[in-house]
């Protein structure tokens, strides 16, 4: 039985900032990830919006993590080489919307967040397209957009970096109390730690039932999105929503930090059994392409290059950051749904210094900084030029649409937290993100995935276990036709 | 019979039925659907194009050297599952002699890749 | 800086044919080719049924290439860099790569082709409904890892879309031990060939629906399997006539898209249709000295077709390299009443005789294409039928043009 001070579950965007805050700590430190890589929940699949903080109720949680954690994007994104971009947001009103806008500004108000009422003529200079319909906005010049995936990776690494320990591929199958901390079970091993936080996502309130900690009413829902190819980035500059309403932000049309087009998402409820689930759903599309039509009309369908589904868990109207009362070196993250994006950074140090102050924990000498990587889209000739003399796999194109080379495919198979899967590859390099969608490039990863593995091509995966993408040899079990 | 003209993308539906002792075509829009009806229905023969399996493993593209009885095409695909090809190769080599009994020799399509 | 006369950027089937019509006018002459050998996609395309208009014979893909693939290596003009991909070039045509084995590379030519191919069309593009598993790929996906690579990508299958890449794969899918469970076409008819029709459906009894599409797919990590249903004329699907078909591979063959991203701000104007370029006979594009030809000029359906239309730009390529392409304004080709495209999009008058390749909107049997020049009529034919799958072509005389030319059908 492996013993830790701490064990975060779940590798969401809210665990991975947890883990990435608790590695500045001494500390041994688990994280346990039930899916073959971290982000594999909603943290892979949402608007991906560093919201500015105007729209949660004043003194609620959410209304407080949201305005701390968009204040550190600039530098942690920074710091981790994570693509963000502070390109401001609107909510797009029609006639009659003033007074909505009015409340809205009212609350960024009281939230301390900079937004601005602006005229259609001012909405013009930021969007030329915006649609005909739309008179007034609010300005909230702070928003942002970034890669939430990439944030997720990037904050998973750095905590490995700094002794960090994260197993993928191990649900909690049982976790109780033991006299002097805890006992976690997995699929695969045994693990004691002193303090636990569960970080679970959509599966927070399963782990709380483990324990015996009470299991809230949890509403799922899942929103549907496209992303258009990045040759129609010029069609949007900020991110720009609708008015929102008892759904939720409403349907939106932005950026995405690299450079695609984002549109969506819907609201759909969904049971608990079916949380996870991932479906794209033809009315959804329809609801998308509906929303998308008032806000910014020129939006080209055509150019769709993949339509997906999102997931994400509420509980109640706030988020539940707090520690267990029955058990106590138990945390609880609960219905971190929007914004849980931009409030991860601030929820990690905050829940980070929670279990160091109850542990008793000191902070490292040194917080080691997450090597720089190369990306080849992001370097002058010089930087190219030195790179491939160094090694050719930096001169070797693998996916042609976003200009991904072996040597970044490589990057990412041995980063610290090493990515053994064909979307685990395409989440840290963007190889199979492009316009043809991985049609050309995704036989040659899997082969780079199998000779790095050591693996037959039949075992390279897609994701999770049974997602094996070429599972047969040719003519196996052939029979008589 | 019933089958589909290939020779021009007419596509006529052909009906080949024996009349006595005679073959009739029926359905052709031209001459040459005649000959592919009466070749479909009495002797219809494909060249077979597959892969086989490398002693050292990968694949081989590989075809007949000439077209084989459609009805054999299944006890050659059999015997394709089953056969390894043992060393070098280049485009044209025959890699397999006569395999189903009905003349036809494999041939390599491609060169083994360095 | 390196110079060549030509470069050619791609080194598959378009790719080496310019390059050797780019010889036979003595220009020097670099292929830059983004794979490991040169070939393209014929490579793994190991069935046969290509050249029989070339080389006069059936040959397999792999076959083919290799016919040009030893003409070109054996040519000391031409000079090829492998794993060279190109990143963009500029006006001036230098032309930048990324390769290995050279780094960053910089090209000066003295005209560029281009034939770059083309790619399959995505799942994300058609907006495929349901879940996300492993087990839907496009079809030439699956060729590769099947021909090239040894391994099958399922083993109980259902095709959507019948172009040749589908149809092919339905039966190479089921020679290697998969069930084809059927082939569903939302088109009332196959853009593919009637031969592969007979040989790689009927052949296999592989059921084929026309006028049907996959609504949805389902399963977790893997495809457990998709929901199909007719399609109206708005080609909307009929959902209350929806049928689960249990399969655990979903092949997509729904249509090529010609790869001109190398194109963006290059000022080279495209053509809505085909999403090539705009071209005259000679196969250059608005942009002096940059021509292209093959499948990212306009998608074909037989090589061969390839093969002769990327000679034509590479020699023109080679002559414009040496201040000898004839110049002069043009005339429009404007097609109509049911003739969808035609190219090229512009021919100078003059001497000789152009072919203008051409497709039809739908089906049509015993309908007349007329070409008439400043409303003049110069050439009409007949032909028994003609379809959208495959490419026609008309010859016209030069000196006939008197004005814009016009094609069309009539009955």
């Amino acid at each position: 039985m492996e013993k830790f001070d701490v064990v975060v579950i779940g590798g969401g965007v809210v665990g991975t900032a947890v883990l990435r805050s608790l590695s500045a700590y001494n500390a041994k430190i688990l994280l346990l990830e039930k899916s073959s890589d971290v982000a594999s929940g909603a943290s892979r699949a949402n608007s991906g919006i560093v919201h500015a903080g105007y729209d949660a109720e004043p003194g609620t949680k959410k209304a407080y993590f949201n305005v701390k954690g968009a204040a550190m994007f600039p530098a942690l994104t920074k710091a981790l080489g994570v693509p963000y971009r502070m390109v401001g947001s609107l909510v797009a009103a029609k006639e009659g919307g003033l007074p909505a806008l009015q409340e809205l500004k009212a609350r960024g108000d009281a939230n301390g967040v900079k937004t601005e009422i602006i005229s259609r003529e001012e909405i013009l200079r930021l969007e030329p397209n915006i649609g005909p319909e739309i008179t007034y906005a609010l300005y909230a010049p702070e928003a942002g957009v970034v890669s939430p995936y990439k944030l997720t990776i990037a904050q998973a690494d750095q905590a490995v970096v700094n002794g960090a320990t994260i197993r993928l591929e191990e649900k909690v199958v049982a976790l109780q109390k033991s006299k002097d901390g805890f006992i976690l079970r997995t699929e695969k091993g045994e693990y004691t730690a002193s303090y636990v936080i569960n970080a679970a996502g959509a599966g927070a309130s399963e782990v709380n039932a483990l324990i015996g900690e009470y299991a809230p009413m949890e509403t799922h829902g899942v929103g549907d999105y496209f992303i258009l190819d990045s040759k129609e980035a010029g069609v949007v500059n900020t991110v720009v929503f609708p008015l929102p309403d008892e759904k939720g932000k409403g349907i939106l049309v932005g950026p995405t930090a690299d450079g695609n087009v984002i549109l969506g998402p819907t609201s759909r409820k969904v049971p608990h059994e079916r949380a996870e689930e991932n479906e794209v759903t033809r009315e959804g599309l329809d609801l998308v392409r509906e929303g998308v039509k008032r806000l910014i009309p020129a939006v080209n369908l055509r150019s769709v290059i993949r339509v997906y589904a999102g997931t994400r868990t509420a509980v109640g109207s706030d988020f539940i950051i707090e520690q267990s009362a029955r058990f106590p070196h138990y945390f609880m993250l609960l219905g971190i749904c929007s914004p849980g994006l931009t409030s991860a950074p601030a929820i990690g140090e905050y829940v980070a210094a929670a279990a160091a102050e109850a542990l008793g924990l000191t902070k490292k000498k040194e917080f080691l900084p997450l090597p720089a990587r190369f990306h080849l889209n992001k370097s002058s000739d010089e930087e190219i030029k030195q790179k491939v003399a160094e090694d050719p796999a930096y001169g070797r194109i693998v996916c042609r649409c976003e200009k991904v080379t072996e040597g970044e495919i490589l990057d990412a198979i041995r980063s610290p937290l090493p990515a053994h899967t064909v979307d685990a590859i395409k989440r840290r390099v963007r190889a199979g993100m492009g316009r043809c969608q991985g049609g050309f490039c995704r036989p040659r990863v899997m082969e780079i995935l199998s000779r790095e593995l050591n693996v037959p091509l039949s075992s390279v995966r897609m994701g999770d276990k049974g997602s094996e993408i070429a599972p047969y040899e040719v003519k196996e079990g052939y029979e008589k036709v | 019979m019933n089958t589909t003209c290939i020779m021009c993308p007419m596509g006529c539906s052909l009906t080949v039925e024996e009349e006595g002792k005679e073959i009739v075509v029926k359905g052709n829009g031209c001459p040459r659907g005649e000959k592919y009806g009466r070749a479909e229905y009495s002797h219809p023969e494909r060249v077979v194009t597959t892969l086989l399996k490398k002693e050292k493993g990968g694949v081989v593209s590989v075809k007949t050297d000439r077209p084989i009885p459609k009805d054999k095409i299944a006890d050659l695909l059999l015997w394709a599952a089953a056969f390894r090809v043992q060393g070098q190769y280049k485009t044209g080599d025959v890699l397999a002699v006569n395999p189903v009994d009905c003349g036809a020799n494999i041939l390599a399509t491609a060169d083994e890749e360095e | 800086m390196k110079k060549f006369d030509v470069v050619v950027i791609g080194g598959g089937p378009a790719g080496m044919a310019a390059a050797l019509g780019a010889r036979e006018k003595g220009a020097t002459v670099a292929i830059l080719e983004r794979d490991t050998r040169l070939g393209g996609i014929l490579n793994q395309c190991i069935h046969n049924g290509f050249g029989l208009h070339y080389f006069g014979e059936e040959l397999t893909g792999p076959e083919y290439a290799k016919r040009f693939r030893d003409k070109v290596l054996a040519d000391s003009g031409i000079t090829v860099y492998l794993e060279a991909m190109v990143l963009s070039f500029n006006e001036q045509k230098v032309v930048r790569a990324l390769s290995p084995t050279e780094g960053l590379l910089e090209i000066q030519a003295g005209a560029i082709c281009l034939a770059m191919g083309c790619r399959e069309r995505s799942a994300g593009a058609i907006g495929l409904l349901g879940t996300r598993p492993a087990g839907i790929y496009t079809a030439g996906m699956a060729q590769r890892l099947s021909n090239i690579d040894g391994y099958l990508v399922g083993k109980e299958v259902v095709i959507l879309g019948s172009g040749d890449i589908g149809l092919i794969m339905a039966r190479r899918m089921t020679s290697e031990g998969a069930k084809v469970k059927l082939v569903a076409e939302i088109m009332p008819f196959s853009s593919g060939l009637k031969r592969n029709i007979v040989q790689c459906l009927n052949d296999y009894n592989i059921p084929l629906r026309y006028s049907t599409t996959v609504t949805r797919v389902t399963g977790k990590q893997r495809l457990t399997g998709v929901y199909v249903a007719p399609v109206d004329e708005k080609m909307q699907p009929i959902l209350e006539k929806e049928e689960y078909i249990p399969c655990d591979t979903l092949l997509l063959s729904v249509g090529l898209i010609p790869e001109n991203d190398l194109l963006s701000g290059t000022g080279v104007q495209m053509a809505a249709v085909t999403s090539g370029a705009m071209v005259d006979e000679y196969r250059a594009t608005s942009v002096p000295g940059v021509f292209s030809a093959g499948n990212v000029l306009h998608v074909h359906d037989l090589v061969d077709n390839v093969s002769e239309e990327a000679f034509v730009a590479g020699r023109a390529a080679a002559d414009f390299a040496k201040g000898v392409l004839p110049c002069g304004d043009t005339v429009a080709v404007i097609p109509s009443d049911g003739v969808r495209y035609a190219l090229p999009q512009r021919v100078h008058p003059g001497e000789g005789k152009v072919k203008l390749y051409f497709r039809v909107d739908k089906v049509y049997k015993g309908r007349t294409v007329v070409v008439t020049s400043g409303g003049k009529e110069i050439k009409r034919k007949k032909p028994l039928v003609m379809a959208p799958g495959e490419m026609q072509n008309i010859e016209i005389e030069k000196s006939l043009i008197t004005g814009e030319i016009k094609i069309y059908t009539e009955e």
